[in-house]
């Protein structure tokens, strides 16, 4: 076996035991700080996992947007409503945990039954485009996959403008989840400046 | 394109000689230039360290550090010897694990990004493809250690400290992307040497300042917010926070916090001057006097001349823009976090957009000036 191949299997394996001791300390784990920082272990062990698939561009883009965006935002808002309350505790607790875990434990024999069963067609290395990917991706964004790519931004449009629409309860007449009309003194009065109010 | 010195093609070579195998050549290759590269970047610290005490001094009229070696060169190793010795505190009440860990992932992702930066045409630890864009993926990394330091403090301005360092570094990282993004444009390619040698046709004149000084502009804008530098120091402001969220720390963790703000600013002035002043580029082109001079270009002299020309010439032009930052410092007020972020969202965004726009239509219009 030679070194470079060595190399591969070990980094191999250490990223899938990051990555799967990694999720499981993100479900099982009390304090939802850890589990945020958990998750951006584990996306980062992820990106490992497509660097080793000669994925250069996806590992990058995996970091940029997974750990650069999603899990600095998780961990943003976790840290902005930074609560200390104890939770009421489930009484059901134990027959929930056995169900969700049943379930789990399905849709795992499930994807292990796909993987066996299953004949992948494994590309040779040989066959592998390597830096090229970059180019590769570009062209497949603005031809063939134009449509979803294009759908996907009105779908991140939406969000936003659903994030400005709760954010800005101000600029509604009615209160969404309730109907009721808005207090509109109200809020005025929050975000009034606070200096003005001095002299 | 393919000249210049290829150390590691001589070296594995030389090993050879040796009688040992190509790939043990290749692990013994491996960590020198990593080596050599992270003791750059600690010395270039070290530089910058007293560069900043003896401009900020020269700034308020005072002398600054005297008495350490000859005009007070060693100062910064005594501050560095100071921090090692200094006792390793954690606060009782702070969370340890992720008190440790902090400044760790602050530091990693910028040395990490030092692969990508050129000294020359093969003086690089790695050519990888994607180049440029490894370093915006690794700079998204920080704000996650600034937000577990300051989260792990257990302390008010800590945790305040590092929730505005993450909100500044994500709101700054668009439009230092999209500036990035109008030069990958004009080089059609990601790899830091493509875009250098794009501009070394006609030495100082087809730099990319001339042909992108908005871009220019708003990368070295964005570039001083990502480094946390004054005018842009509102994560760690004196006067607000303490000391943001390095309130906490002592010893050898804030001098991990110190190491990585500094290198962090020097690799962005490597990295301004390889986007818009050339990289390893002398103003008028080396092949240009070897063809005045005489001189083969091919010559082993003149392979090691013009490459250490190129490391002067990096060097010469990160510490310029380095001066340019530490000035800034010492004499510009700070901007209110409200401010900071309307300058990052309302200014710098539309006009990083706008210039992007107006360089794919340059591209299309004068293709053989803006990269056809």
């Amino acid at each position: 076996m030679s070194i470079a191949i060595t190399t591969q299997l070990i980094c191999f394996t250490v990223l899938s035991l990051v990555v799967i001791i990694g999720a499981l300390g993100v479900v099982l784990l009390e304090s939802i700080v850890y589990s945020a920082f958990l998750l951006g272990g584990v996306f980062m062990s992820v990106a490992g996992l497509y660097l080793l698939l000669n994925a250069s561009f996806v590992a990058a883009a995996q970091v940029l947007v997974y750990v650069g965006a999603v899990n600095v935002l998780i961990i943003f808002a976790i840290m902005l409503v930074n609560k200390k309350e104890d939770l009421k505790p489930i009484n059901d607790i134990k027959s929930r945990r056995v169900i969700s875990t049943s379930i789990c434990l399905t849709l795992l024999s499930l994807l292990i039954r796909v993987d066996v069963t299953n004949v992948w067609s494994l590309s040779s290395p040989k066959n592998s485009i390597g830096e090229e990917s970059t180019i590769r991706i570009g062209e497949h964004l603005f031809s063939d996959y134009l449509l979803p790519f294009e759908v996907a931004s009105v779908l991140l449009l939406m969000a936003m403008i659903g994030a400005i629409v709760l954010a800005r309860r101000d600029v509604m007449s009615k209160d969404i989840s309730t109907g009721l009309p808005v207090d509109q003194e109200l809020i005025e009065k929050s975000s009034e400046p606070l200096l003005t109010n001095k002299n | 394109m393919e000249y210049g010195l290829d150390l590691e093609y001589s070296f594995n070579e030389f090993l050879k000689g040796f009688g040992l195998s190509s790939e043990i050549a290749h692990i013994i290759w491996l960590p020198l230039p990593m080596l050599l590269v992270l003791v750059a970047a600690v010395v270039g610290v070290l530089v910058t360290v007293w560069l900043e005490r003896k401009i900020s001094a020269a700034a308020q009229q005072r002398i600054g550090p005297e008495y350490a070696g000859a005009l007070g060169v060693l100062q910064p190793i005594a501050d560095g010897l100071k921090l090692l010795v200094k006792e390793d505190i954690i606060p009782a009440k702070a969370d340890g694990i992720l008190f440790t860990a902090g400044p760790i992932l602050v530091l990693v992702p910028v040395i990490l990004s030092w692969l990508i930066v050129p000294f020359g045409q093969n003086l690089l630890i790695s050519n990888v493809g994607i180049g440029i864009f490894l370093w915006i993926a690794l700079s998204s990394i920080q704000p996650i250690g600034l937000l577990m330091s300051g989260y792990a403090s257990n302390n008010k301005y800590s945790l305040l400290g590092g929730l505005r360092a993450a909100a500044q570094s994500i709101s700054y990282e668009i439009p230092l992307a999209l500036s990035v993004l109008a030069i990958v444009l004009m080089t059609n390619s990601l790899s830091t040497i493509d875009i250098v040698n794009q501009q070394s046709n006609a030495g100082i004149l087809s730099w990319n300042i001339w042909r992108q000084p908005v871009g220019f502009i708003v990368f070295w804008i964005c570039a001083l917010a990502e480094c946390e530098r004054l005018p842009f120091d509102l994560p760690e402001a004196e006067e607000e926070l303490v000391a943001g969220y390095q309130t906490e720390y002592a010893g050898m963790k804030f001098a991990l916090f110190y190491l990585g703000s500094y290198i962090n600013l020097i690799l962005s002035a490597l990295l301004v001057s390889i986007l818009y002043l050339g990289g390893w580029g002398f103003p008028i082109p080396v092949e240009l006097i070897a063809k005045f001079l005489n001189l083969p270009i091919n010559a082993p002299f003149i392979q090691v001349f013009t490459a250490s020309i190129g490391i002067v010439m990096t060097v010469l032009k990160a510490y310029l823009l380095v001066f340019i930052a530490i000035l800034l410092r010492w004499t510009t007020p700070r901007v209110r976090i409200d401010q900071l972020l309307d300058l990052g969202w309302k200014f710098l965004l539309p006009i990083s957009l706008a210039n992007l726009l107006i360089t794919a239509g340059l591209k299309l219009a004068f293709p053989q000036f803006f990269g056809g």
